[in-house]
């Protein structure tokens, strides 16, 4: 009933082609855009902005970037917390030594460096598939972390290796509360998020999954794999790269090498299977996930030891934690290996047809 | 002897012999590769809990055998229970997922072992004593440790038993088929749930073989669960599939990760072992993408 495309004529191609093509999507798109940027950082708490918000919205960018390589363009990467890493600290050390860029290219130049490494790294995937390439791209997560802690140009020669983010300023305003440096999140990942939607329907997106699906045929017809595939890996070390400098300037201002260690790799991939590979909305919804799960894991603990008065130490907690979240991985895979989105595809479905079912 | 070749036969020996350490591990991984195509991250975990299973029955004041075959037991049960709870279910699942499913499982078995048995590190002794064989000293001033031949021993013996079981009876046949083919496996008469679960059995054995050994050299701690990640470039040079690979990978990886400390490491700092093998296992690939021993897959349009 309400979700019914019956009654909406495209008669363009313009219109045909838009990127939500329904009428309700694109309410429910403005809505979405109005409560995120006008009503979260009038009304929101402070700490929600800068807490949880914030890094759900880095580590979504950061997923949407592991989904462009491993989603659409079927490359297992372990690695995505490497290019973070480089994003990180490139964009400390563009913004401490050619002060005159202003954030947002010193953001770009970082992502770009990523891009570059991710390039460099993605060459062995020419010749290897599969679990070798996911094994060999640990390559780069430990070689890079190495080199951030080797080489003290990166961290501008600190001796305990950690960076402290300089003040952010665009045109003379300064983002320095956790609602402006929410805003400032918020307006890339969302301009992010709609170009990579976007180049998803394109002809390198349609070549991704070509290749993902079976890379040999998709040689045949014709698709060039060094440039395809070389390309996949750019663009998803580019966005993490990117994720990896807001997450260092926007959410926690003082960064380590050690923070960018194998473990958040697999966070991110976690994220993007809870999510669902192959889609955009899934990379939002695993990480939403992801995210929210440790916090409301420990206000169940809190609210278990405060009515029944039985105090559960830490170490207990974290390592139940960690089973439950492992579990609920297995759990998900088992019901849903294709991850939110897809029970999102399914819920559009059912509210097609929705109150009249037949 | 000369000074200096003294030092790199004992550099080489040394590396040589921590490589047979990463194949007890890598061949975890090979097993439940080749028996069930499944690539299987929590092979680490295992080694962990298996480790630190039989540590703390011994700090009870278990007698070491029967320690020993208690743990044994669990891990077989831990595999068969794995097989029920997580693999049964994703049955003709994309290989991604499967692999996904046992970095959950990583999560589930880590957090176990510690709830179960505390987090504190303990030290564990199998009585053979991680001194320099002494008559090698002696004679040539080189300097082995006792407990490495000890544990390449077993890493060889553990080899040989399982290469004999892979290709000479029935279910290391059965195995082989399923590796190759879920459904034609089922299709001619194979139970795929009773070889998983031997497989995945036998891996609990290899775990504990490997956590033992590792548990001498480090202690029985947290950090073994990293063993994994050094036993992974391992594998990319044997290939996932073969168990002499392991082996071949393993003393590869170990001779040249040592030799790379002592006589490149200087000139970058230091640290470099953390990704040397990794380095090493990339290079393998670009000439050989299914590692040395891996079977080479033809792929049909």
């Amino acid at each position: 009933m309400l979700y019914r495309e019956a009654g909406q004529f495209k008669s363009t191609y313009a219109e045909d082609q838009g990127i939500f093509p329904l009428r309700q999507d694109r309410i429910a798109f403005a809505i979405l855009m109005a409560v995120a940027f006008v009503l979260l950082p009038a009304f929101g708490n402070q700490y929600w902005l800068g807490a949880i918000i914030t890094p759900f919205l880095i580590l979504a960018l950061a997923t949407l970037g592991l989904n462009i390589l491993t989603g659409y363009a079927g490359q297992l990467s372990l690695g995505t917390a490497a290019f973070m890493a480089i994003g990180a600290f490139m964009a400390y050390n563009f913004m401490l030594r050619m002060p005159w860029l202003g954030v947002i290219p010193s953001f770009i130049l970082a992502g770009l460096c990523a891009a570059m490494v991710g390039v460099v790294f993605g060459l062995p995937s020419l010749r290897i598939k599969g679990f070798y390439l996911a094994v060999a791209t640990l390559a780069c997560q430990f070689f890079v972390l190495w080199a951030l802690q080797r080489f003290g140009w990166f961290t501008n020669y600190s001796t305990s290796g950690v960076v402290t983010a300089q003040r952010m300023e665009i045109f003379g305003f300064a983002f320095d509360t956790p609602a402006t440096k929410y805003l400032l999140t918020l307006s890339v990942v969302v301009v992010m998020a709609l170009a990579a939607k976007n180049l998803m329907r394109s002809e390198t997106g349609r070549a991704f999954r070509a290749v993902r699906d079976m890379d040999v045929a998709a040689s045949v017809i014709g698709i060039p794999m060094m440039k395809t595939k070389l390309l996949a890996f750019a663009i998803s070390s580019f966005y993490c790269g990117v994720a990896g400098a807001l997450d260092a300037f926007a959410f926690l201002g003082t960064v380590e090498p050690e923070r960018y260690s194998l473990d958040l790799s697999f966070r991110i991939l976690f994220m993007l299977i809870i999510g669902g590979a192959g889609s955009i909305l899934g990379s939002f919804l695993g990480a939403a996930f992801i995210t929210l799960f440790p916090i409301f894991l420990n206000l169940v603990s809190g609210w278990i030891s405060h009515t029944t008065g039985f105090e559960i130490s830490h170490a207990v907690i974290s390592n139940l934690e960690a089973i439950i979240f492992g579990g609920l991985i297995i759990f998900f895979l088992i019901v849903e290996p294709a991850g939110f989105a897809r029970l999102w595809q399914i819920a559009k479905e059912k509210l097609r047809l929705w109150p009249f079912p037949h | 002897m000369e000074m200096q070749l003294v030092f790199f036969i004992e550099v080489l020996a040394g590396g040589l012999l921590a490589g047979v350490m990463y194949a007890l591990v890598a061949l975890g991984f090979v097993l439940i590769y080749k028996a069930s195509g499944v690539f299987n991250f929590a092979q680490g975990a295992m080694v962990f809990f298996a480790a630190l299973t039989f540590v703390s029955l011994v700090e009870k004041g278990w007698n070491f055998w029967l320690a020993l075959v208690v743990t044994l037991a669990v891990m077989v049960a831990l595999g068969m229970a794995i097989e029920r709870v997580v693999l049964r279910p994703l049955v003709n699942q994309p290989p991604i997922t499967l692999f996904m499913a046992t970095i959950g499982l990583t999560f589930v078995l880590e957090g176990l072992s510690q709830l179960m048995w505390g987090s504190q590190p303990h030290g564990l002794e199998l009585g053979v004593p991680d001194v320099p064989m002494e008559w090698l000293s002696q004679k040539w001033n080189i300097n082995i440790s006792q407990f490495d031949l000890f544990a390449a021993a077993v890493a060889g013996l553990l080899v040989g038993v399982l290469a004999v079981f892979f290709h000479k009876t029935r279910i290391g046949r059965a195995l082989r088929a399923v590796a190759d083919d879920h459904q034609a496996a089922l299709a001619v008469g194979i139970p795929l749930q009773h070889i998983w679960a031997i497989v995945w059995g036998v891996a609990g054995f290899v775990a504990l073989v490997a956590g033992l050994m590792w548990g001498v050299r480090n202690g029985v701690q947290f950090a073994l669960t990293f063993v994994a990640l050094k036993a992974l470039p391992v594998l990319l040079i044997g290939g996932f599939e073969s168990v002499m690979g392991a082996i071949i990978g393993g003393l590869i990886i170990g001779a040249s990760e040592k030799l790379a400390e002592v006589y490149i490491g200087p000139f970058f700092g230091g640290g470099i072992e953390s990704w040397f093998a990794y380095v090493v296992a990339l290079l393998f690939l670009l000439v050989r993408p299914e590692g040395l021993f891996g079977e080479k897959h033809i792929d049909r349009v």
